[in-house]
């Protein structure tokens, strides 16, 4: 049926709401698609995690020889300690590195900003044959050489360097773009006192910028925390306890990846203990994000 | 001058405090002179050859339609264009005869000598105290009782100090918009500026607080230069001594306020300032 419309042309109305529901199912859909997936993931690690789950798990170290006494606690210790390692050298650099793709223009400025990206799509496991050539190789010729028995190529330093590699580009992008979203009139009133462009930087815009910083600190965290490849020729896996620098270390990841593969009931209950406390991390680390920043001085008008 | 009698009723109206603004005597001196000044964004120029005097402690009122000129001519004056790209000044601009565009001039301290408010308030996100001591302490203040007794005079000479006296540590945020703007003026002040550029003070105020910022204005000229750019021409009557009226990017015309508003020379000037545009 053909009704007329107010200027007189056929109208399609119809037409036009129909399109108008499928488009809205078709994004809802995707959107459910997405969501159930991280559903489903989340609900198959809880369930298996818990089960899986003891104190032990948390107070003893890998033991191979005694099931009742093998834990975790050497992985979750060592994760701990290669992502503040990766924090103290990818952070400063990460952070500097933002700052000056903001205030810096002309062809350097922009190549820099192209080789980050380039930098953020490598492949995490090139990163660490990269650290392996760069860290292990030189610092294990050198122990050699000189008889260190204490230090090893393998080590929580060479994890370190790894994964801040991998997070400096994030670091640097989000930091460049939290820093261009603070107004220029800011900048200005600063400017207009006198005050120089690194002093405006480190004292109006940066601290204007802290919680959009953090968060994506923290999502940069949240995704080194993760990593696994970038380990396997770096931080190597320890079954001992240690907290060593440049000593090999364990991590959740890699303890994830060895038991998995390892047959026995044990070692799945492992892995899917493993998994949980991984998740739990991460998801404590955002929520402590959002607790941190949820008022800042932007906000409160 | 029956037409000065006319503006000046009209003034008086809306402010109470406005006295005649024709200066009488000359001025004693200027504070800053621009002579021969272009202007390019890249390749657009944006400023032709703009010859004037600011006078010293005196108002000075740039007038024009949006895109004359006035906010960036307003800008030369302490180089707040460096930080575009393609900006480009050719000409002289001189405070206290030194060419502020010379080699060597250091731009720090020439913006602490002439000081900046925006259009729209650009409180720091800090507490009130902290938003006036930033000036001094990037200059070298540290001591806690200097910083407390400037903090206070600023707060008083920008009239907010009864306002707020009561708690310093609060954010500047938690302001309303024109006391936030008196906050900016009091930043200025304690880098003890000569000159003060206002780019539209008021523009992003209710009237009550555009009443309060132009008896500031007032009160401050006895000490400072200031220079004003503003759309309300009675604004510009009301509290400026002298006025530029630029279009286009020239400087149409250039007096007495009261001679601009009352009996210009240019033709534009008095289609502009009477209304007919703009």
């Amino acid at each position: 049926m053909t009704t007329t419309t107010l200027h007189g042309g056929p109208s399609n109305v119809k037409a036009r709401k129909a399109t108008n529901i499928l488009m809205l199912a078709l994004c809802s859909m995707g959107a459910a698609v997405a969501i159930a997936a991280l559903g489903l993931v989340l609900v198959y690690l809880v369930t298996n995690g818990i089960q899986s789950m003891s104190i032990g798990m948390l107070i003893h170290s890998a033991n191979v020889m005694d099931p009742a006494q093998d834990g975790l606690k050497n992985a979750i210790v060592g994760t701990l300690i290669l992502i503040g390692t990766a924090s103290i050298i990818g952070l400063p650099i990460g952070i500097l590195g933002g700052v000056y793709q903001v205030e810096a223009s002309g062809k350097f400025a922009s190549t820099v900003r192209f080789l980050t990206d380039v930098l953020n799509s490598i492949p995490s496991i090139v990163i660490g044959i990269f650290v392996y050539i760069l860290v292990v190789v030189p610092v294990s010729k050198y122990a050699n050489a000189h008889h260190l028995t204490n230090v090893s190529g393998y080590s929580a330093f060479a994890g370190g360097v790894a994964l801040a590699i991998l997070m400096i580009p994030t670091i640097m992008r989000t930091t460049e773009e939290i820093l261009r979203l603070v107004p220029v009139a800011l900048r200005e009133g600063s400017l207009a006192l006198g005050a120089t462009r690194w002093r405006t930087m480190f004292s109006i815009v940066l601290p204007a910028a802290k919680s959009g910083i953090i968060t994506g600190v923290m999502l940069a965290l949240a995704r080194i925390a993760g990593e696994t490849a970038p380990l396997l020729f770096t931080a190597f896996g320890n079954n001992v306890f240690s907290t060593k620098l440049f000593q090999p270390i364990d991590s959740l990841p890699w303890s994830i990846f060895i038991n998995a593969t390892q047959p026995g009931v044990d070692s799945e209950a492992k892995a899917h203990a493993g998994a949980l406390i991984l998740i739990l991390l991460i998801f404590s680390m955002s929520l402590i994000t959002r607790y941190a920043t949820r008022k800042s001085f932007m906000e409160d008008k | 001058m029956t037409t000065t009698a006319k503006v000046h009723t009209q003034t008086r109206s809306l402010s109470s405090a406005a006295s005649s603004k024709t200066d009488t005597e000359a001025p004693l001196l200027n504070a800053m002179d621009i002579s021969d000044l272009d202007f390019y964004y890249g390749k657009s120029h944006a400023l032709h050859k703009i010859k004037m005097p600011i006078p010293k402690q005196r108002v000075t009122a740039l007038i024009g339609p949006s895109g004359c000129g006035k906010s960036t001519f307003l800008r030369t004056l302490n180089r707040m264009n460096d930080h575009i790209d393609g900006a480009k000044v050719e000409g002289n601009v001189t405070l206290d005869g030194q060419d502020i565009y010379a080699r060597g001039v250091d731009v720090v301290e020439l913006r602490k000598r002439v000081g900046m408010v925006f259009q729209k308030p650009n409180p720091f996100p800090m507490s009130i105290y902290d938003n006036i001591a930033y000036g001094p302490r990037i200059h070298g203040v540290r001591n806690r009782k200097v910083l407390d007794e400037l903090v206070e005079r600023c707060l008083r000479g920008a009239a907010l100090w009864d306002e707020v006296s009561g708690d310093l540590k609060r954010s500047a945020f938690s302001l309303s918009g024109g006391q936030q703007q008196r906050l900016c003026i009091a930043r200025v002040l304690a880098v003890e500026p000569e000159v003060i550029l206002m780019d539209e003070p008021c523009s992003a105020l209710d009237p009550n607080s555009t009443f309060r910022i132009e008896q500031l204005i007032e009160d401050l000229a006895s000490k400072y230069t200031i220079v004003i750019v503003t759309h309300n021409m009675q604004q510009a009557a009301r509290v400026s001594h002298y006025t530029g009226f630029f279009l286009r990017g020239d400087l149409r015309e250039y007096g007495q306020t009261s001679k601009i508003f009352t009996n210009p020379d240019d033709a534009e000037t008095e289609a502009y300032v009477s209304g007919r545009f703009g």
